[in-house]
């Protein structure tokens, strides 16, 4: 095989293969455009390398995390994390508080590999934050504008859940385009019924997994109606996925392709097309501006050879993860922008956010002694709660303004490394056939409730370049200043006391601690790798550094897909988002391409 | 497959990853958890090792490092497992498993949570055994059944172990994590507790009615 000529143009360079990189390839390989691809880490295939059944006896330490495999060993995420060997980013302050720990993946496919497929819409009041409650910002579209693209996005990669609910700012998906969400597990019901008293909703989950077969007849159609080229190669890829069988976790990845990853559902019809070429172990550092100020390529480092590499390309998409897309903006310096390209606004790198998170944990005697069952599921959550404190919030009652979801875990899951760690307290230290029994009683009994709330984009939050530190790709890193508001830890500690009712009402015991502060009980920034903003879209070009299309206000033929774009995080898990913003901006992308403006 | 296409330009091969020199193969100080239950503390020499743990082939896992543990304290080792987990009608011991050559792969482990176990456990061990000694005059492993519990009682939780004891009783809690996932990692330990998973279904029926009525939620 041979590298790039360095000679051909392409219509647009991609950079990042993830939710954002996999859709923008996907849709314009469709439609005829040529597209380069470039990605930082080695190429992955799920289909080959993913341990399905793989038992934790067969991992070093039975499969536990370590600083390699953060999430453990059969984690999905190659050469990836909160650390990247040869590839540091430092932080502005030494206090823990203000620390920004930045996940990468540097794999075919990025975060889409692990990720929980959680794939919630954002609602009507989650574009327009800022003129509800006169706090963050206001995207330049609302939800109308993304509506119809979410429902394309849930029929593509397919999402399991149920319409119908009409909750408050969380939207029903029209009928026929969810899958069939699965039945609930014993301790999600009992969770069920202990918020049924507390008045917090319970409704089946989202997810991106196939409960059943897509119908390959019906929705390539439906998705691509203009495009024969582009029912064939969906066609194809639904064909080739099979339905979840219940069984072995999705964040190993999933051979069978039953749940979504860019590499096993965007990637593969986007080679299909033919018009799609895909570099691997090419570390972009800068897109490259012609002398009338347009983007005409990017700079790469390829890691084998360690020598840089030009492409040429009409148009450049970068996705290369929120923080990733900032640092290459920053460093795409020219006369024309001495501060990093598309940066009149001073912008790049600022309004950064994460998800708040903190959880509990409780142990539940009614699920003490239940006979054996199979409780793996779609390994990730049947049922969730999302946020329904509208009114309350509305009315001034609470002491911070935007929601969080509950998401639960618990159940019979397959022991891995620390099973049964937490007996002692329990037990009084129980060993021997006393041991062993307890471990017969208390197995499966414990829950854990997390939250995921909105943070509110700040001003002390963000990043920039760090005058002096450089990677092994000689590319100058991110420094990250970071700040939770009062509205972050103040929600922090409404979860533990939220998740310790719902504990109780279930007859059960808070097994960890109950924070008041939200600053004890908060998860540092980074912690829940919903990186978002660095190069937001607004309505006004001082104010953000994209528009409504999340075309560059300053370069015309420069896009960002990925979850740079956003004005707000709202407690919505970002990817379906990307997704389905990654293909609106995709389709401008062409129409540009048909109008001669590219 | 669409990823043969010529299209597609990858420039590192997938087992590219894990170099080992050929003659370094066969005294590797690398060991399929398959054959766990002998391992042996080899010495390498003149292998060079070239594998990146950010990237292990994870289909077919090994274990990179050296183990530590010497024989005696393997040993000593297997004996607090059986006494943590012993067998029963049920399931076989934590030792009859291997709990002791899991333990040494963990306090090997190059991280510094396992580094920090490794001074614990071993620490410990030399404690347990000066402890017997004092008592009863005897190594931890030569003791009686009786004699061996009444320490194990003194140790066996924090809270409320004696203060000068405490250290034990922190040694005494890392064994007994570290054997509790030795054993119900194995498919023995699982079937003891009924981990019925892990396998194909061809639907998820959720919980069985004799569940529901047990949870209250059906009458």
């Amino acid at each position: 095989m041979s590298g790039p000529s360095g000679q051909q143009e392409y219509d647009v360079i991609v950079v990042g293969s993830g939710a954002g990189g996999g859709m923008s390839a996907l849709i314009l390989s469709i439609a005829g455009l040529k597209v380069l691809m470039l990605e930082a880490g080695r190429h992955y295939d799920p289909v080959t390398e993913t341990p399905m059944f793989n038992l934790p006896k067969e991992a070093p330490l039975r499969g536990a995390s370590t600083p390699d495999k953060p999430f453990g060993f059969y984690d999905a995420t190659i050469d990836g994390g909160w650390q990247v060997p040869g590839e540091p980013y430092t932080q502005a302050s030494r206090d823990p508080q203000q620390r920004f720990d930045w996940w990468r993946a540097r794999m075919l496919g990025g975060r889409t590999n692990h990720w929980g497929r959680i794939s919630l819409r954002n609602g009507e009041y989650d574009f327009k934050p800022y003129s509800r409650d006169g706090l963050g910002l206001d995207w330049p579209i609302n939800y109308a504008d993304l509506a119809p693209y979410y429902d394309k996005t849930e029929m593509l990669i397919g999402v399991y859940g149920e319409t119908g609910h009409g909750l408050e700012n969380t939207p029903d998906s029209p009928e026929g385009i969810l899958q069939p969400a699965p039945k609930p597990r014993a301790y999600e019901l009992l969770a069920k019924k202990s918020c049924d008293e507390l008045n917090i909703p319970v409704i089946p989950a989202h997810l991106a997994i196939l409960s059943q077969r897509q119908d390959h007849t019906r929705l390539p159609a439906k998705l691509f109606p203009n495009s024969a080229l582009g029912q064939k190669v969906v066609a194809d890829s639904m064909q080739s996925r099979a339905a979840c069988f219940w069984a072995t976790p999705c964040g190993r990845g999933c051979s069978i392709k039953a749940n979504f990853q860019s590499t096993t559902v965007l990637i593969p019809p986007a080679l299909a097309t033919g018009n799609l070429t895909i570099i691997t172990d090419a570390m972009v550092r800068e897109v490259t501006l012609n002398k009338a100020g347009k983007a005409d390529g990017v700079i790469y480092i390829d890691k084998n050879s360690r020598q840089e590499v030009k492409v040429k390309g009409r148009a450049v998409v970068v996705a290369a993860s929120a923080a990733e897309t900032a640092r290459i903006f920053l460093n795409s310096r020219s006369p024309l922008f001495p501060d990093g390209i598309a940066n009149s606004s001073g912008l790049v790198g600022k309004y950064l956010m994460d998800t708040v998170g903190a959880g509990v944990s409780g142990q539940i005697p009614a699920l003490e002694n239940l006979p054996p069952m199979n409780e793996d599921g779609a390994s990730g959550m049947h049922l969730y709660q999302p946020w329904w404190l509208y009114k309350q919030q509305k009315a001034g009652k609470l002491n911070f303004a935007r929601g969080y979801h509950i998401e639960m875990s618990g159940g019979r899951g397959m022991p891995g490394a620390g099973a049964f760690g937490g007996l002692q307290s329990f037990t009084e230290g129980a060993y021997g056939a006393d041991f062993k029994q307890a471990c017969r009683r208390y197995y499966g009994t414990f829950v854990h409730f997390a939250g995921r709330g909105e943070m509110i984009p700040n001003e002390n939050s963000y990043a920039e370049l760090d005058p002096t530190v450089v990677d092994q790709w000689g590319i100058p890193v991110l420094k990250f200043h970071w700040q939770w508001s009062e509205h972050e830890i103040n929600q922090a500690a409404h979860m533990q006391k939220t998740f310790a009712d719902i504990i109780t009402g279930m007859g059960g015991k808070v097994t960890s601690n109950i924070e008041t502060d939200g600053r004890k009980a908060i998860a540092s920034g980074g912690s829940i790798i919903h990186e978002v903003g660095g190069t937001i879209m607004g309505a006004d070009r001082r104010k953000s550094v994209l528009n409504q299309h999340c075309q560059a206000w300053d370069v015309p033929n420069l896009f960002v897909a990925d979850g740079a774009p956003f004005a707000s995080n709202a407690d919505k898990n970002p990817t379906l988002t990307i997704l389905a913003l990654a293909w609106r901006t995709s389709d401008y992308i062409v129409e540009q391409f048909k109008q001669r403006n590219i | 497959m669409a990823h043969d296409k010529q299209t597609q330009i990858t420039n590192v091969k997938r087992r590219d990853a894990l170099k080992l020199l050929a003659t370094a193969a066969v005294a590797m100080p690398v060991m399929s958890m398959a054959s766990h239950a002998a391992a042996v503390t080899a010495k390498t020499k003149g292998a060079e090792l070239i594998y990146r743990p950010t990237d292990p082939d994870m289909l077919k896992p090994i274990v990179p490092w050296s183990m530590t543990l010497t024989q005696a304290e393997l040993d000593d080792l297997a004996v607090l497992a059986d006494i943590i987990i012993p067998a029963d009608a049920q399931s076989p011991s934590a030792a009859s498993l291997g709990a002791q050559h899991f333990i040494n792969e963990w306090v090997s482990a190059p991280y510094p949570q396992q580094k920090a176990d490794l001074v614990l456990v071993r620490g410990g061990l030399v404690w347990l055994n000066a402890e017997a000694k004092k008592r009863f005059d005897k190594a931890f492993a030569k003791l009686s059944t009786d004699q061996q519990k009444q320490i194990c009682d003194d140790i066996c939780f924090e809270p409320k172990a004696a203060a000068h004891l405490k250290h034990g009783a922190r040694f005494f809690a890392k064994v007994r994590d570290l054997t509790a996932t030795a054993f119900y990692t194995t498919e023995p330990g699982m079937a003891d507790i009924g981990y019925i998973g892990n396998k194909p279904m061809p639907s998820f029926d959720g919980p069985s009615d004799e569940v529901l009525r047990k949870l209250k939620l059906k009458s």
